[in-house]
């Protein structure tokens, strides 16, 4: 791996940079490896780097069935926090912040971790409620969030309106500042590269026909498009797929998948500083490095593999926009995508064993799964090391749906009175 | 947004008409307490989530106020079929 | 100077003079002129500067392909608009351009040092530096990348424009008014079927718009559809996408091309149009060559020189040389000669060009150069000249020139037929993909169907140059300033998708979504690679199909119909009197009613001790009604909540706990058994619509067999809360025909008379702990019977209290408000309301996941009261709750603080608590550690006033 730095760049600038070698060389699967990953999106790639850089197993592959970081790695909207109510889900966030931290510098690859800061709005007294809870057991988890008045909320975002005449007035914000957001795809592509020159084998348009168990039941490996790949440990990070992957071991799972959109507006110079999040509007906005307004939209409420969502959830979602932030009507949108989420019935991930011995899965993060990337993939690289989860991913079993043990973020904050 | 044909109105209508119901044909038990854990669970939450043809269930909730069943192809959003609640699974 | 009008020709009105201003400086040009074709006519040749190198950029196309002529146009205070592309934008009096991401000016940018250092910034150059120092990346790095990035400024202040929307039905729906469209709309017209033809230019015509030849047909057949009744002709209108089942949305442009004071009504129009059949006609869109220079202003596109011409009568250039690969830009070339552009010579990679089209030149006296190549471009800011060689490599000759033209053959529009999830089919000849195969009732005609003879040409973009590619200065993505090396780069790293060259290098990911640049990215790739275009994929189209305003898409949805507010018949009562409002689910509802200059606490102390003292009265319409009738309502009722419901005795109410199937509890109410039949529930405020879905899905799918039916009548009662010990003192006079005496009427129980002369439903219940009264009235009637008891009230001192004295008054009660004091993961035995699930019912919603594993372990949070040692000290709502304050983080949690008041009636704070293991904890101190310091606790039962209920007998 030649190392990126400014020098090296400098350097390369005066042969035209013909000297950059590829990131990850393309290869072709070995007959069995240590431990196959399933899906190489930053989750999985994530994994592979983890179970080489800290857990000495470098004889991985990760067997993608498109290209590495095409599925909602490169589809998200990119935002970073932390600050969940229930104790597992802080410190599971909170593990990936971390790492989030110094990322770049891990990897020598500038991920472009931006500390821009999350303010997510309250709009009415249960809000204030909701958020408050929130922030308590945030500080004595040791998780940053702190309240902002409107017009604290005003003076970080000036696009903000605060004023009465909205439908929905600002009361106030939760602000972490240490969220914020990262460069999806260099996410990818840096851990492909990190994974790679640790001896990861990265296994493009190898899609997995399906997975071989033996008398005791135990994973034998793979087949796949290429052959059949043999392994003992098969972690599958396969996002909006994990069901169709799951049946072929023949395992049912609690998941749904749906179509999310997303979409971004034309690039402008910097207006908009942080990311704002809404949930009682529906509104989730920041700025790209590139000067476009990164805009989160709702899921399509039927499952679908489509990657194509419907125009009035786009609709609903420009409304909301230009509800907390008036001046953007003239904004142009400029590009909308689909991507595939897979929904748990708690809206928590699954990450961790399955009932098939040497199975393991990750997966079920729905909407927000792009910030704990580097969480999932080390504490599914340590699950799969461990045969045993890391006491951060323990609470995310699979037992949970049947013993009722639920991790339900968005039920503790559901609205009733 | 789909066009949806409301069984009991034997019309197309648009989507924002409806309100979708998930995943057709899982009955509740006539006696759940005879259900062990791993039943219930299942009864709850196991989906099937297939990625081509699927038994959905839609209400014509803005409209006739019906619950109806579809399958619908989860690739292309294509609707095959909708049928009444409590016709034989198409 | 190096543009100019012709003397004659176009569709402009050279009678009409246009004045505007560029940059600040006064410019005119005609009626019917684009932006782009005005300042040509005047030599204007520099119209941008490039997103990332900030190189100076002039006219690429003639129409929404155009990546580089961005501009901002401002129409006064909060009409400001970046990124508009000049020759999109049509001229009016008063228009005022400016030039973007330039500082200070066009012509001097001084951010263009980057072009100086581009060997720096190759494609995905940020993934390779700016690490070191850690803190510089966010405190130095980033702020200046960003900086350097985005093209126009946002606008920045309130758009005092309206957009509107609408929708629209039709048989046929045809996207594109060039020949091809106006001739199948004229097809299905026809046929009497109802025909909508929309078309994203000024006016229709499409491609004849820039052949004279075809201006007699095409005003005959506009005419034609002009009378058809069956036709709607939308021009300034772009099909933006294609959504499931033909679902077409396309945004009309109403007013930008009027001058600011004629512009009346909406700014722009949204059209969501559902169509039997859709017949696209998007044309096809030339394609440049890459080569050295080819992003110097004067190089564009042959067939936007043609359209200058012929359309506008603007001749690009003095002395024009025609860079082609295609037939087609000889004939364009013949054509602007004959226009009277000067077309100095035709250079074409070909050796074999079709016989007729070497004749016609030489008949022009055109010199030819076949089987030459463009390799290189002198001129910074305008061309001067070009330089060409054999098949592109050797020293070469100079020719002089002020204009270069590109005919790199063409990409049909298929981005709605991809939009549709229709296929794409590689066509060698076209050198592009053509549309292949659909599900949707859609087809293509024209050039996006691959259907129109261009003539032949070679499919690549890239010329051959002298140069290696990783040394060569030519543009592929011209905004995003994406040479053939920065794709040749990305293959050489690693990325072989098109996927990923596109993601690396953002080709294609400009404001103009790689209508110029995808193709030849691909071919690049391909060649690159040394594999065919389509194992190297194609890049997906995604709507919309040019940038769209925000205004456009939310419509009419901002402000007050963002979302309808939902206001009972008692609000404005409220409002005269002073109320302050909270929005609750989508209502609002007076929160206090303030006197004189009292705050919230004040107000709301006031409002308690008044109610506990003598009466309040208070609006609780919003509460959630359902009428349940039918044979089995009572049985239906049984399997839905936790308790028992067929014991209950028609006159008498009981409270009602609903759970999820999961077990949680949704929500509750007090319900009335009006007669053996029916049933008058209430629910909460915000769950009335999702507790009636609930039910009717129960019924529907579950039980139908059950002899039901549900209706929703949460709008049709109004609700007045009469509470307090001097309740039925102020009803008694309004009533008739209901006996309100303790023995005829007790708690719990409902009746039916009149109320002020209407029907009412009395209830006795009380959510306050005091005697009291719901008046149920029909909504129409609400406000005359609400100040009937207002009036009635004065005379015993009464109060008028909001929702959050309603919530002081049923905490000292320890009633729990669902949603506040349960969160969706609570049970009936956490909140401590075991008492209401039916020990012997077989089953209920819910019963069987209350057997679940973790759900009977010991240690789950149950609520609980909490006094603070401090009385005066009130805590915070969500505030957490530890069983030893100094432990380090992070803390283990027992729980946290539902609700919290200080309660006028008690005297001192109260609050309510989910705690984990709270009922065995009674009496325990516990401790709430908060920013200011620690507050301590003590656990006790969530009943702090009149825990036998003797004040319900008023």
């Amino acid at each position: 791996m030649k190392r990126f730095s400014g020098f090296n760049l400098i350097g390369e600038a005066f042969r035209s940079h013909q000297g950059w070698p590829e990131h990850w060389p393309d290869k072709a699967p070995k007959a069995s490896y240590d431990a196959i990953i399933v899906g190489a999106g930053g989750h999985g790639l994530g994994a592979a780097y983890y179970l080489a850089k800290k857990y000495g197993i470098t004889n991985v592959a990760v067997i993608e069935k498109g290209w590495l970081g095409g599925g909602n790695t490169g589809r998200n909207t990119t935002i970073i926090r932390s600050n969940y109510l229930y104790d597992e889900s802080a410190h599971l966030y909170d593990h990936a912040v971390k790492l989030w931290d110094g990322l770049s510098q891990e990897l020598n690859y500038n991920i472009m971790y931006s500390k821009r800061g999350v303010l997510m709005l309250a709009h009415n007294v249960h809000d204030v409620q909701s958020f408050k809870r929130h922030i308590h057991a945030n500080r004595l988890n040791g998780v940053d969030n702190e309240w902002l008045t409107p017009e604290e909320c005003k003076a970080y975002c000036p696009p903000l309106d605060i004023s009465p005449r909205t439908r929905h007035p600002v009361l106030g914000g939760a602000l972490q500042r240490r969220g914020g957001t990262a460069r999806h795809d260099s996410v990818a592509w840096g851990y492909a590269r990190a994974a790679s020159a640790l001896g990861v084998d990265i296994i493009q348009n190898c899609a997995v026909t399906g997975i071989r168990r033996g008398a005791d039941g135990a994973i034998e490996g793979v087949e796949t498009e290429r052959g059949f790949i043999a392994s003992r440990r098969v972690g599958v990070s396969a996002a909006g797929s994990t069901s169709l992957v799951m049946k072929m071991a023949g395992l049912d799972f609690p998941l749904e998948s749906y179509p999310l959109q997303a979409l971004v507006s034309e690039p402008v110079k910097p207006i908009f500083p942080c990311v704002v999040m809404s949930n009682t509007v529906h509104a989730y906005m920041s700025q790209s490095d590139k000067g476009e307004l990164v805009i989160g939209a709702g899921t399509d409420q039927y499952t679908s593999y489509s990657q194509r969502g419907a125009f009035h959830i786009v609709e609903h979602t420009l409304a909301a926009i230009c509800e907390i932030f008036p001046i953007f009507t003239r904004m142009r949108m400029l590009r909308t995508w689909g991507g595939i989420v897979d929904v748990t019935p708690d809206r928590s991930p699954i990450l961790g064993k399955t009932p098939v011995k040497g199975l393991y899965v990750n997966c079920g993060w729905g909407t927000g799964g792009f910030k704990a990337t580097p969480g999932a993939g080390d504490l599914l690289a340590y699950t799969m090391a461990h045969d045993e989860p890391h006491k951060i991913n323990a609470p995310y079993n699979l037992d949970r749906f049947r013993n009722g043990r639920l991790i339900d973020e968005a039920a503790a904050a559901a609205v009733a009175h | 947004m789909l066009l949806i044909h409301c069984p009991y109105c034997e019309e197309a209508r648009p989507e924002v008409e409806f309100a979708y119901g998930g995943e057709a044909h899982i009955a509740r038990p006539v006696d759940p307490s005879t259900y062990s854990d791993e039943q219930w669970e299942e009864f709850l939450y196991i989906r099937s989530n297939p990625r081509g043809r699927h038994h959905e269930r839609w209400r014509h909730s803005h409209g006739c106020g019906r619950f109806f069943n579809a399958v619908r192809d989860t690739v292309t959003d294509v609707f095959e079929t909708t049928y009444k609640a409590g016709e034989a699974r198409k | 100077m190096t543009g100019f009008r012709l003397a004659d020709g176009g569709r402009i009105d050279r009678r009409t003079k246009r004045n505007f201003t560029f940059d600040g400086k006064a410019r005119w040009g005609y009626a019917g002129d684009s932006l782009a074709s005005a300042l040509l006519a005047q030599g204007q040749m520099l119209f941008g500067r490039s997103f990332k190198y900030h190189r100076p950029r002039g006219i690429l196309g003639a129409g929404v392909e155009e990546p580089n002529a961005l501009v901002t146009v401002d129409r006064g205070p909060g009409r400001v608009t970046p990124n508009l592309r000049a020759p999109s934008v049509a001229i009016h009096d008063g228009l005022k351009a400016v030039s973007q991401n330039r500082f200070p000016t066009l012509k001097t940018d001084l951010i263009a040092v980057n072009n100086v250092l581009s060997a720096f910034f190759p494609a995905g150059f940020y993934n390779k530096t700016f690490m070191w120092p850690r803190a510089a990346w966010e405190k130095v790095y980033e702020p200046i990348i960003r900086r350097l990035a985005g093209l126009g400024d946002s606008p920045t202040t309130r758009d005092p424009d309206h957009y509107d929307a609408t929708y629209a039905h039709c048989e046929t729906l045809v996207v594109g008014a060039g020949p091809a469209g106006i001739a199948a709309a004229l097809e299905a017209a026809a046929t009497g079927g109802r025909v909508i033809l929309i078309d994203e230019q000024e006016e229709i015509g499409g491609g004849a718009l820039s052949d004279p030849a075809q201006w007699a047909w095409l005003a005959e057949a506009s005419a034609k559809l002009a009378a058809m009744d069956n036709v709607t002709v939308l021009s300034r209108t772009t099909a933006i996408g294609h959504y499931h089942q033909n679902f077409v949305v396309a945004a009309e442009r109403l007013t930008d091309h009027l001058a600011v004071n004629e512009a009346e009504g909406p700014r722009e129009k949204l059209w969501r149009i559902r169509a039997g059949e859709v017949v696209l006609a998007m044309g096809a869109i030339e394609r440049p060559l890459v080569f050295e220079g080819n992003d110097v202003p004067g190089v564009m596109l042959a067939s936007a020189a043609k359209t200058f011409a012929l359309r506008y009568g603007v001749a690009v250039g003095r002395k024009v040389v025609v860079m082609a690969v295609h037939d087609s830009g000889w004939r364009d070339a013949l054509a602007l000669h004959k226009a009277g552009v000067n077309i100095a010579a035709i250079v074409d990679l070909r050796r074999d060009v079709a016989s007729d089209l070497i004749e016609g030149a030489r008949d022009a006296r055109i010199a030819c150069y076949q089987g030459y190549a463009v390799t290189s471009i002198s001129g910074g800011q305008a061309v001067k000249g070009v330089t060409i060689a054999l098949a592109g490599f050797g020293k070469g000759q100079q020719l002089d020139c002020d204009a270069v033209l590109m005919a790199g053959g063409w990409t049909p529009t298929v981005h709605l037929w991809s939009h549709a999830k229709g296929t794409l089919r590689w066509d060698e000849a076209w050198g592009a993909f053509v549309p292949d195969k659909t599900h949707e009732n859609l087809r293509c005609v024209g050039a996006c169907a691959g259907a129109w003879s261009f003539g032949k040409g070679l499919p690549g973009g890239l010329l051959p140059a002298p140069k290696p590619l990783h040394e060569s200065k030519a543009f592929v993505d011209f905004q995003n300033d994406v040479k053939a090396r920065d794709i040749g780069l990305a293959v050489q790293e690693g990325f072989r998708s098109i996927e990923h060259i596109k993601r690396y290098t953002t080709n294609g990911m400009a404001t103009d979504q790689g209508k110029t640049s995808n193709l030849n990215g691909l071919q690049i790739a391909s060649g690159v690679l040394h594999r065919p275009v389509t194992e190297i994929g194609l890049t997906t189209f995604r709507p919309p199909y040019t940038p769209q305003s925000f205004g456009a898409i939310l419509g009419h949805h901002k402000e007050a119909l963002f979302q309808p507010l939902r206001k009972t018949v008692i609000d404005d009562w409220a409002a005269s009197h002073g109320a302050v409002y909270e929005n609750v689910a989508q209502w609002r509802r007076a929160r206090f009613f303030p006197q004189g200059s009292e705050d919230m606490d004040a107000a709301v102390a006031r409002e308690c001790r008044t109610v506990r003292s003598a009466v309040g009265v208070f609006d609780a319409s919003t509460l959630g009604k359902i009428e349940v009738v039918g044979s089995d309502a009572a049985e239906f009722l049984n399997r839905m909540y936790t308790n028992p419901w067929k014991s209950l005795e028609p006159g008498r109410c009981r409270y009602g706990l609903l759970l999820g199937e999961h077990g949680f509890i949704i929500d509750d109410g007090v319900s009335a058994r009006l007669a053996p039949d029916r049933f008058h529930l209430t629910t909460t405020t915000g769950g009335a619509a999702r507790v009636l879905n609930m039910m009717e899905d129960y019924l529907q799918t579950e039980w139908s067999d059950l002899d039901v039916w549900l209706t929703s009548t949460t709008e049709q009662w109004a609700v007045i809360a009469v509470q307090g010990p001097k309740a039925r003192r102020v009803i008694e006079p309004l009533m008739e025909g209901i006996d309100l005496s303790p023995e005829a009427f007790p708690h719990m129980a409902v009746r039916e008379g009149r109320i002020c002369g209407v029907e009412t439903r009395l209830f006795r219940v009380s959510f306050t702990g005091e005697l009291g009264f719901e008046v149920n009235v029909p909504a129409e009637h609400g406000r005359m019977v609400w100040e009937a008891i207002w009036a009635e009230g004065q005379k015993h001192g009464a109060v008028a209290y909001g929702t959050e004295t309603m919530h002081v008054l049923r905490a000292e009660k320890g009633f729990i408000i669902v949603g506040q004091d349960t969160d969706g993961t609570i049970t009936p035995d956490d909140a401590g309301l075991g008492w209401a699930v039916g020990k012997k019912k077989p089953d209920f919603v819910g019963k069987r996941s209350l057997a679940r594993p973790d759900i009977v372990a010991p240690g789950r949070k149950q609520l609980v009261g909490l006094l603070t040692d401090d009385p005066q000290a009130v805590l915070e709502e969500g505030a957490q709750i530890v069983a030893d304050p100094n432990q380090p983080v992070p803390m283990t949690m027992l729980g946290h603080v539902t609700s919290s008041y200080h309660s006028a009636t008690l005297g001192r704070s109260i609050a309510m608590a989910l705690v984990a293991g709270g009922r065995d904890r009674m009496g325990e101190t516990l401790h709430i550690p908060m920013p200011a310091g620690t507050i301590s606790a003590k656990v006790v039962a969530p009943m702090f006033y009149d825990p036998e209920g003797s004040r319900l007998n008023g």
